[in-house]
């Protein structure tokens, strides 16, 4: 073989080209990830049957471990730098650019969540009160200190997903360092996770007893995004424990139709979806590095809307249809009997069309006709229900047409492709396609809030930082280079636009709901003659 | 149906051919050596340091051009018959034209350096001189030293890049200080301060004598003009400002000087020949404003306003307030009204200076020594909204006015620490103003 090169100083052909070496992990970063990956490996060796003595320590050992990767690595590719944007070789990395290292990611995350959802056994589960084995045997220690009983695969889960909003939180808090807006932000989202998403629900577990029984409730998680809310057995099991138990159910009506509605006409949906959201949560912190993938093309812009306001009419009619399903006709007994539950949301949806159609119908332009079709499905099927006074709906038992419900949506989109797709697909897919609370918060941002991203005067130079870093896949440069605002219902107010903006053009903001909508011909700056010509409408 | 021509796909162009479109039928063609589509420039560094890709920086998807009928021909015209109204291409085709608008842009200025040609010796304007920085710079292994020429903001640009793939750059600067013939001396210090702060070796008063060649023809060490000294490098970044992007015009009767010759109304001295953005001098200057104004907002209010002409509604280029911005490193920069640095300041100019301890904001407000008339303000690290400033400028704001309602300005996000206190307690240390609030 002849090994002579022409030219020494060429650089390998390697990747050379697609991945310059300038962007590889340093020393200490590559000696962080082992750690981390050490931690992960002995949570897989638990998954498959290693059955470790001292538990609680191999526990520790291994989430001290994880935290410690990522506090290392994060450590040294931050610290070293001044404050400020740190997106350098975001487009070059392997992890962040669907390299290899970003298809292993997704398969094994997707791997776990199917496992997860369907195959809990190999994870341990102990099944018909078996004693746990495996990676839930290993939590077992843990769950006992919190809520004094046995892990299930679920507090294995929960466990995870806290751990990987902190760390990541933590990640993130370096990088956005200067920003005091993401800061607060990750701490809130943080703590929401901690508290009300993990500590809280174990701790309420732990007040159960043989005559009083709460079901686990995280309280920050609503409907519809907490789609099972509403079904018979979390009524029952909250009305029967009495007024702590009532007071639980009024909170969880009183979240979508009262304190939603005002948090986010004050603050728009960003209070919720990169505030208090676990979902956010996650994708905010352990998904950050995966933001850029979203898809900003109007084609994919025109499938979101088609398919997330369609979730939210199908959870709309599950969740009526469940209800309904468990009521009884009798009002003497009830007051609420069936007719009269579906008299009451047939109201309330009419209600909401005839005052978005009346007073916001020239917003909505030409998606006033599908809120029309979707109102009218809604109805269509509600009507169709008193009449066939049965548990289906058209050929649909109200449990089947859960349970669907639950696997499809609650399972495969929100879990499978919407977090183990994060590498591949970006990590707000679940939310910006598939999340009814989301969609509902967001028809309520884009109608009526004071939200609305500013754009600055004339300082916009196109170059699409705003656009390539925004989660949700808004094209924000398309509105910020027109001088618009930006009032869009799909935006969580995550402000990462208004950070990576290199000239300051934009800027989140609740103000008053006169002019939030905007559009300009010419951008200040100009003709002031010409400009009068053309933007005044 | 009348063809209008456009030659450039940059900002100029390409606004000139959106609004052209919105007013009227007219059959519209954008012609382009450079890329197919129309990307945003300002970005290209963004791709280097791996924040974009080149797809990220086009701001409208493939199928806009299409859909509004806006023509995209890739060619290099090489001359301009104007009698007949037609382009020749350098490859041989041929293209005419009822109306034509140049808008070439800019090219990087050399001054006839020894060695100014060599291999590994670019500038950083077009997505060549990207594609060609990505071979030549891809990191420190090939590339171990990389020295820029020229102190303005693309040479800034160009050492945040390489600073990005932890190149070692050397910074030649022929000013004192750095942009100071356009930045007040506080501003410019601290901005020395910020580009040593990221360890690049920032060389003031220097200046290039000559580029040395190894024996492949590459760059391989500049020799400064001042000390003779020798510093050894893989490449050589040439950002000595820019000029424009004419030379295809010289042999046609289209009058030029540094740039494409044009009156008011962005007309050349050809009938049905205009010329708009970087390469457009003006005859008479608006204002403040120089003949050649290569800057990104300019281009694109060339843009709106010569497609009224075109379209039957003759306008004047006559923009409002001057107003622009920059990013140095991680120091945002946003400029509106006049404030002149020492060079061409008129003695009438007297300014207020804030500077905060952590010395990466500042703001400068220039006002009229007589009158207190407020004349403009740069801003550093610290966030203000155009429309206010250009508010006050047209109401003819005095000074005391506009410290004490900058609040009113700030265009920081949510929850930033505010420091108009702190401002307006330094403004009365420097200039002992009593006044009621």
């Amino acid at each position: 073989m002849n090994h002579i090169h022409k030219n020494m100083n060429t650089p390998k052909p390697s990747m050379s080209l697609t991945k310059p070496e300038a962007f590889d992990l340093s020393g200490k970063q590559k000696l962080s990830t082992a750690i981390g990956i050490l931690g992960l490996i002995i949570l897989a060796l638990a998954a498959f049957n290693v059955n470790f003595p001292y538990k609680p320590i191999v526990l520790t050992a291994a989430l001290v471990m994880i935290t410690a990767g990522v506090v290392l690595f994060t450590n040294d590719l931050y610290l070293g730098k001044h404050p400020g944007i740190k997106n350098d070789g975001v487009m070059f990395k392997s992890i962040s650019s669907r390299g290899l290292w970003a298809w292993i990611t997704g398969i094994a995350l997707t791997s776990f969540y199917i496992i997860l959802y369907f195959k809990a056994a190999w994870l341990g589960m102990g099944t018909d009160g078996a004693n746990n084995t495996g990676l839930v045997a290993l939590f077992d220690p843990l769950s006992r200190l919190l809520n004094g009983g046995q892990a299930s695969q679920w507090f294995v889960y929960g466990t995870l997903y806290t751990v990987a909003i902190l760390v990541f939180g933590y990640k993130f808090l370096l990088k956005y360092r200067h920003n005091r807006y993401e800061r607060l932000r990750t701490f809130s989202v943080m703590f929401f996770q901690l508290a009300f998403a993990f500590l809280i629900p174990e701790f309420m577990a732990r007040l159960n007893s043989d005559t009083f029984s709460l079901p686990y409730y995280d309280l920050k998680n609503i409907w519809p995004l907490n789609y099972y809310n509403f079904e018979q057995y979390r009524v029952d099991s909250f009305i029967s424990a009495g007024d702590i138990g009532l007071a639980l159910l009024i909170f969880g009506i009183l979240s979508i139709f009262v304190i939603t509605p005002i948090l986010t006409f004050k603050y728009g949906k960003r209070w919720y979806c990169s505030w208090v959201c676990g979902c956010g949560g996650l994708a905010e912190t352990s998904g950050d590095a995966f933001r850029h993938l979203s898809d900003k093309r109007q084609f994919a812009w025109n499938i979101e809307r088609w398919v997330v306001h369609s979730v939210v009419v199908f959870v709309t009619l599950m969740t009526t249809a469940v209800i309904y399903s468990y009521l009884g006709n009798d009002s003497s007994k009830y007051w609420l009997t069936k007719s009269t539950f579906l008299i009451s949301v047939a109201t309330l949806l009419t209600v909401v069309f005839a005052l978005v159609m009346i007073f916001k119908r020239d917003q909505l332009a030409k998606d006033a006709k599908y809120g029309a079709i979707g109102y009218f499905i809604i109805i269509m099927v509600l009507i169709g229900m008193h009449y066939l006074n049965g548990s289906n709906l058209f050929l649909f038992k109200a449990e089947s047409l859960r349970q669907f419900y639950g696997f499809l949506i609650g399972a495969i989109f929100s879990g499978v492709i919407g977090t183990g797709f994060y590498p591949i697909f970006g990590n707000r897919v679940w939310c910006r396609f598939g999340c009814p609370m989301a969609a509902i918060l967001g028809f309520q941002q884009r109608l009526f809030s004071k939200f609305r991203i500013t754009t600055n005067g004339g300082q916009c130079i196109s170059c699409g930082n705003c656009s390539t870093y925004c989660e949700m896949g808004i094209d924000v440069r398309a509105y910020a280079q027109k001088g618009e605002n930006i009032v869009r219902s799909s935006c969580v107010g995550c402000g990462i636009c208004s950070a990576v903006c290199p000239r300051g053009v934009l800027k989140l903001e609740n103000d008053s709901m006169k002019g939030r909508i905007n559009s300009n011909e010419i951008l200040l700056g100009n003709d002031v003659d010409l400009m009068d010509l053309l933007n005044q409408k | 149906m009348e063809h209008l021509v456009i030659i450039g796909n940059g900002i100029s162009g390409v606004t000139l051919a959106r609004h052209v479109r919105k007013l009227s039928d007219k059959k519209i063609t954008i012609i382009s050596a450079e890329t197919d589509y129309f990307f945003s420039r300002t970005a290209l560094m963004y791709i280097y340091m791996g924040h974009m890709t080149y797809e990220h920086t086009k701001p409208y998807e493939d199928w806009f051009w299409k859909k509004n009928r806006i023509e995209l021909k890739k060619g290099y015209v090489k001359t301009i018959e104007t009698k007949s109204k037609t382009l020749h291409f350098s490859n041989g085709e041929t293209l005419e034209y009822d109306k034509l608008v140049i808008a070439t842009g800019s090219k990087p200025n050399k001054f006839g350096w020894p060695g100014q040609d060599l291999k590994r010796v670019q500038g950083l304007y077009s997505k060549q001189d990207v594609d060609q920085l990505e071979k030549d710079a891809p990191n420190k292994t090939v590339c171990k030293r990389a020295v820029i020429v020229g102190g303005g903001l693309i040479g800034i640009e160009l050492a945040e890049m390489l600073n990005s793939r932890n190149i070692p750059v050397t910074f030649l600067v022929r000013e004192s200080s750095f942009w100071n013939g356009v930045l007040p001396e506080g501003e410019s210090e601290m901005l020395n301060r910020h580009i040593r702060s990221h360890h690049i070796d920032l060389r003031l008063s220097t200046n290039l004598k000559e580029i040395k060649a190894d024996e492949n023809g590459h760059a391989k060490s500049v020799i400064i003009e001042e000390t003779g000294e020798e510093i050894e490098c893989d490449l050589v970044g040439l950002t000595a400002g820019v000029s424009p992007n004419i030379d295809f015009l010289k042999s046609t009767d289209i009058a030029t000087s540094k740039g494409v010759i044009v009156n008011k109304y962005l007309e050349t001295n050809i009938e049905d020949i205009y010329a708009i953005g970087d390469c457009a001098e003006q005859q008479e200057p608006v204002g403040n404003r120089r003949p050649i104004e290569a800057v990104w907002y300019t281009g694109r209010m060339m843009g709106e306003v010569l497609a009224q002409t075109i379209c039957g509604n003759k306008m004047a280029y006559n923009p409002g307030h001057w107003f622009n911005s920059a990013k140095f490193m991680d120091i945002e920069y946003q400029t509106y009204g006049w404030v002149f640095g020492k060079k061409g300041r008129p003695e009438y100019e007297k300014h207020f200076h804030w500077k905060h301890s952590d010395d990466t904001k500042c703001i400068t407000v220039a006002f009229h020594k007589d009158t207190n008339i407020f004349l403009g303000i740069n801003t550093f690290g610290v966030r203000m909204k155009h429309e206010v400033f250009n508010r006050w400028l047209t109401e003819q704001r005095d000074i005391d006015y506009v410290i004490t309602h900058l609040k009113q300005a700030n265009f920081d996000p949510e929850f930033y620490t505010h420091y108009e206190k702190d401002i307006i307690s330094e403004y009365k240390n420097q200039f002992a103003i009593s006044y009621s609030k």
